[in-house]
């Protein structure tokens, strides 16, 4: 505790840290698979091969492609980005397919009822299959969320900065407070977030707060 | 009025769901399509707001061929309920019924008054306006689709096997409710049911479908009762067993109208009786 107390001012770095790049690769991987997943939902074929693609993508190991993506794009390799990039991948990896389910469960009848009733195309994606994807969408978000938490310390590993730094300096110094107030972070900043996510998704959906509905 | 001009209908995966098909369906009437799952009518009700585009032929409406007309304009324009209501589950029963309204262009504040009443027209209650759907019964879901069909004030409604999934006690309710407000609103219906006693009940011209959209017979329904055009309509309306027989029968000096089992129907009109 006095260890902790004594370094707040870099644990709230590393944290603030933590949490853009937690936050930036499920966002952005996010509305990157919307529409690629809403195509898979409509389409058999391309649903295969992207899920396929998705799949592949999902088991690539981490650490090789912080090295490999400096190179590809041209950024140092101690540039924060690079982690960014990769976690994003992953998170579309992770999205597609669950976007792809979310629309894939909406009613047929609801949205032929929708067409009906006179909405135009993109009425009816904002006003209907988005939200009634909704609650599917949001529970694919806080997987992606907790998992991309976690990656993010492997950005430690090539010297990018975040909650994961403390483990490695805790090694190396064989101080196991700092591992025991990394880990501790790394779950408080998951919790947090995902309070924050089942908070939105609330305030978005208040038809789910409906006893029977789903 | 709505005119089919030798419309036809082949999907994508090669199938023909409507070969040939013609008719006129007068205004301010109700039309039933009538046949066995199947054979068309879906695809049929769908070519009046372009859900469906023929593969051939043309559809008019007021002797404008509506493929000119904007899909989406084009739709709000015409009232649509189909069987399970189609209720939007993440909107209010108020929301559902005015949506119509708010794709028009109606102010909020109007179009939930107007909603408002619609869903008295239809027999609910305000206190479920604030619900969602799945908080209602099947026949009340299926009031509000109705309620939400009629809350633009359409000419045409469509309606698509719309009483096909309550209990038989609920249908006959709204089958008589549609009666009651059809006489008020004298709408053009075209509606889409596989229950020839529900078309005999509520259409003005009946329109018996074979597989493909094929026009087996379509006149009143007494027409088809007193001349049937083949063995199919025969069989189809059910006059091959021996069901739809009705005969007199005296009882005590009177004569008592009795169907195919001796169950009474009625009596003979005495007036008529005297003749
Ligand atoms: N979207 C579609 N794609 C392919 N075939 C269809 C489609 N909709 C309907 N059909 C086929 O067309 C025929 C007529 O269907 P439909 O109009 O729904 O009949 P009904 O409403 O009388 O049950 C059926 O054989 C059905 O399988
Ligand atoms: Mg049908």
């Amino acid at each position: 505790m006095t260890w902790a107390r004594a370094n707040s001012d870099r644990l709230v770095d590393l944290m603030l840290q933590h949490l853009w790049l937690s936050v930036v690769p499920v966002v952005v991987g996010f509305l990157l698979a919307l529409p690629i997943g809403w195509w898979a939902s409509r389409f058999a074929r391309p649903r295969a091969v992207l899920l396929a693609a998705g799949g592949i993508l999902y088991t690539l190991p981490s650490l090789p492609l912080l090295v490999i993506i400096p190179g590809l794009i041209g950024t140092s390799f101690l540039d924060p980005i690079n982690v960014a990039i990769v976690l994003t991948l992953y998170a579309l990896a992770l999205f597609v397919r669950i976007v792809a389910d979310a629309f894939a469960q909406v009613s047929a009848e609801v949205l032929d009822s929708a067409t009906a009733s006179g909405y135009s195309w993109w009425q009816r994606f904002g006003g209907v299959e988005l939200p009634l994807a909704g609650p599917v969408l949001l529970a694919g978000v806080r997987v992606a969320s907790v998992s991309t938490v976690s990656l993010v310390t492997v950005g430690a590993l090539v010297g990018v900065s975040n909650l994961g730094s403390l483990f490695t300096e805790g090694f190396q110094r064989d101080f196991r407070t700092e591992i025991t107030v990394g880990i501790v972070l790394v779950v408080i900043l998951a919790l947090v977030l995902d309070a924050v996510w089942v908070l939105l998704g609330r305030l978005l959906m208040p038809w789910t707060r409906l006893r029977g509905a789903g | 009025m709505i005119e089919y001009r030798s419309v036809g209908k082949t999907y994508d995966d090669g199938s023909p769901a409507v070969d040939d098909f013609s008719l006129v369906i007068p205004s301010h009437s109700t039309t039933v399509l009538v046949g066995s799952s199947g054979c068309g009518k879906t695809t049929l009700l769908r070519m009046v707001n372009r859900m469906v585009d023929p593969t051939h032929g043309q559809v008019l409406i007021d002797d404008v061929d509506i493929a000119t007309r904007g899909p989406v304009e084009l739709r709000r324009s015409i009232g649509y309920v189909m069987q399970q209501a189609g209720l939007l589950p993440h909107r209010r029963i108020v929301d559902n019924v005015a949506t119509p309204l708010r794709l028009a262009g109606v102010p909020r504040r109007e179009a939930r008054e107007r909603a408002m009443d619609a869903l008295a027209k239809v027999g609910l209650g305000a206190d479920l306006a604030d619900k969602y759907p799945r908080q209602l019964s099947g026949g009340q879901q299926q009031r509000a689709g109705v309620a939400r069909g009629l809350v633009a004030d359409p000419n045409i409604l469509l309606m698509d096997e719309p009483f096909g999934a309550v209990d038989p006690i609920v249908r006959a309710d709204l089958q008589r409710q549609l009666q009651t407000l059809q006489h008020e609103l004298g709408k053009t219906i075209l509606f889409v049911t596989h229950d020839i006693e529900e078309a005999f009940l509520l259409g003005d011209q009946v329109v018996i479908l074979r597989k493909g959209g094929v026009v087996a017979q379509a006149g009143s329904p007494a027409e088809i009762l007193a001349a049937p055009a083949d063995d199919f309509v025969r069989s189809f309306v059910g006059l091959d067993k021996g069901r739809r027989r009705l005969r007199i029968a005296e009882l005590d000096g009177q004569r008592v109208v009795v169907d195919e089992h001796g169950r009474p129907a009625g009596v003979l009109d005495p007036t008529l009786d005297r003749t």
